[in-house]
């Protein structure tokens, strides 16, 4: 019993919110205005997004930072909990259980999945322009393609359940029937969210964003 | 006993035993004569008087503590078929059988089914639940409890320190110093009533040190599991609210 683990255990409780949660959000509709707007929808996404003024550090200390702590501390804290639900097979016992699997699944992909992607374009291997072709050449390939669809279900129930946890965990709902109504909510955000990022990994496989040398590759021939 | 005719009932019994709090835990099979409305605890003085098991071997009596039999004192909760409870309570006619009966692995076993349950009396040490009015002087009637509120203040006043929650919750155990559920509880108990209220920040701020209120991580075994209904969860988030306030208040200088 050292130090006091009340005031990081609030932090990472309010970083999943704010702004990780939001990041996810604006991460889901990015995306899915690949399936909205197809390729030029997303590259003006893209676009938009990386014109706000001082993006590195929106970056760094909006995302960067907060998964850091959050995936690291979450980390110790899944480390800190058994799993029973085989003896208590209760609902909200396994929505606990689920949330630190799908927090550790998110992690773990979260970092490949920056490395695949926002860091591929630091090293100058793709650019933000091609990030649609990118993503078609890394999501027609099944096996990614399954990583992604597992990771990104993990990912939104994580954000989900979380949220629902961060309206108890400050006070916020109180009595079972509060707890009930904010879990349903919740629950809708997740199908929702989920439903988004699944159309964009489907837009992504679409020709549309086969890559530009492939499309050139075709006219030549054709 | 006397070979009769017809086979007499029996109801069998595997129960997890430890000579000492170090020793390593094995079982034990019993075959125990049937008796109408029986219960775990009557099952087990039945072992006492004749501590002979299923295969007709003799051994030592199986420990176990109880006082009150009528869950109120919590003494001799134990996990019986997988889930923590009272054993004086816990009638056969109810049970599946086997039975199987085995310490609270939360707490330190001493022996066979006895544990060691200090840490929830620590814990109340901890949080300060009691009403400080001891002084030098009489200081006279304390302010009145509104009905209402005295109402859902006596459904917490129930907690028996049975440990069932403890046992029940994922987020106690060794690599956590998390209080459990009753203690935080009880914080919203003493809070709630009109002189303790009067101390209720030291014991918000008990709860906002290591392994306090934050080791809640929102299961929710302990409601479903407290034999006194209490609604844990209910008293965690409103401590949750509570010493959220005390946070900020304490941020900007209140
Ligand atoms: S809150 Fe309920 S389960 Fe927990 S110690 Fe008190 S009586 Fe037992
Ligand atoms: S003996 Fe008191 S609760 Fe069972």
């Amino acid at each position: 019993m050292s130090g006091n683990s009340y005031y990081p255990r609030k932090l990472h409780s309010l970083l999943g919110v704010i702004p990780l949660g939001l990041f996810i959000l604006e991460h889901a509709l990015t995306n899915y205005s690949a399936f909205e707007g197809g390729k030029e929808g997303f590259l003006d996404s893209v676009h938009g997004l990386h014109s706000l003024p001082l993006i590195f550090f929106l970056e760094l200390f909006v995302i960067w930072l907060p998964i850091l702590f959050h995936g690291v501390y979450g980390l110790y804290l899944a480390f800190t909990s058994d799993l029973n639900v085989g003896r208590f097979n209760y609902g909200r016992n396994w929505a606990f259980a689920l949330q630190r699997i799908t927090g550790v699944i998110t992690f773990i992909f979260v970092i490949w999945h920056f490395w695949q992607t926002r860091m591929q374009v630091a090293l100058g291997n793709t650019t933000y322009d091609d990030l649609g072709n990118h993503m078609h050449d890394i999501v027609t390939q099944p096996v990614y393609f399954i990583i992604y669809f597992i990771a990104v279900l993990a990912a939104v129930f994580h954000f989900a359940n979380g949220l629902w946890a961060f309206l108890v965990s400050w006070g916020i709902t109180v009595g079972p029937r509060a707890q009930r109504v904010s879990s349903r909510i919740c629950m809708g955000i997740f199908v929702i969210v989920s439903v988004l990022f699944l159309l964009s990994l489907f837009a992504f496989r679409g020709d549309e964003f086969a890559s530009a040398s492939a499309a050139i590759d075709t006219l030549r021939l054709g | 006993m006397a070979d009769t005719a017809t086979a007499k009932r029996t109801v069998k019994f595997i129960i997890t035993r430890r000579e000492r709090p170090d020793a390593s835990p094995y079982t034990e099979e019993f075959d125990i004569p049937y008796r109408p409305n029986m219960n775990v605890i009557s099952a087990l003085m039945e072992i006492q008087r004749n501590p002979v098991k299923s295969d007709g071997t003799k051994t030592t009596p199986v420990v176990w503590e109880s006082n009150c039999l009528e869950e109120v004192c919590g003494a001799c909760s134990m996990v019986i078929n997988g889930k923590p409870r009272q054993a004086c309570s816990a009638l056969i006619d109810k049970l599946e059988q086997p039975i199987r009966v085995e310490p609270m692995s939360t707490f330190p076993v001493v022996r066979d089914l006895v544990i060691n349950r200090e840490r929830m009396f620590q814990a109340l040490k901890r949080v300060k639940a009691w009403i400080p009015i001891d002084g030098t002087y009489d200081l006279g009637p304390g302010p009145r409890m509104a009905e209402t509120k005295r109402q859902w203040a006596y459904e917490l006043s129930k907690c028996m320190t049975c440990g069932v929650c403890l046992e029940a919750c994922p987020n106690v155990n060794d690599r956590s110093s998390f209080i459990g559920p009753a203690p935080i509880s009880q914080v919203r108990l003493f809070n709630a009533h009109p002189t303790g209220e009067m101390n209720a920040h030291e014991r918000l701020e008990a709860l906002m040190t290591d392994g306090g209120i934050e080791g809640c991580g929102n299961s929710q075994n302990c409601v479903r599991s407290c034999p006194k209904g209490i609604p844990l969860t209910t008293s965690i988030a409103a401590i949750n609210k509570d010493t959220t306030k005390h946070m900020f208040k304490r941020w900007l200088g209140m």
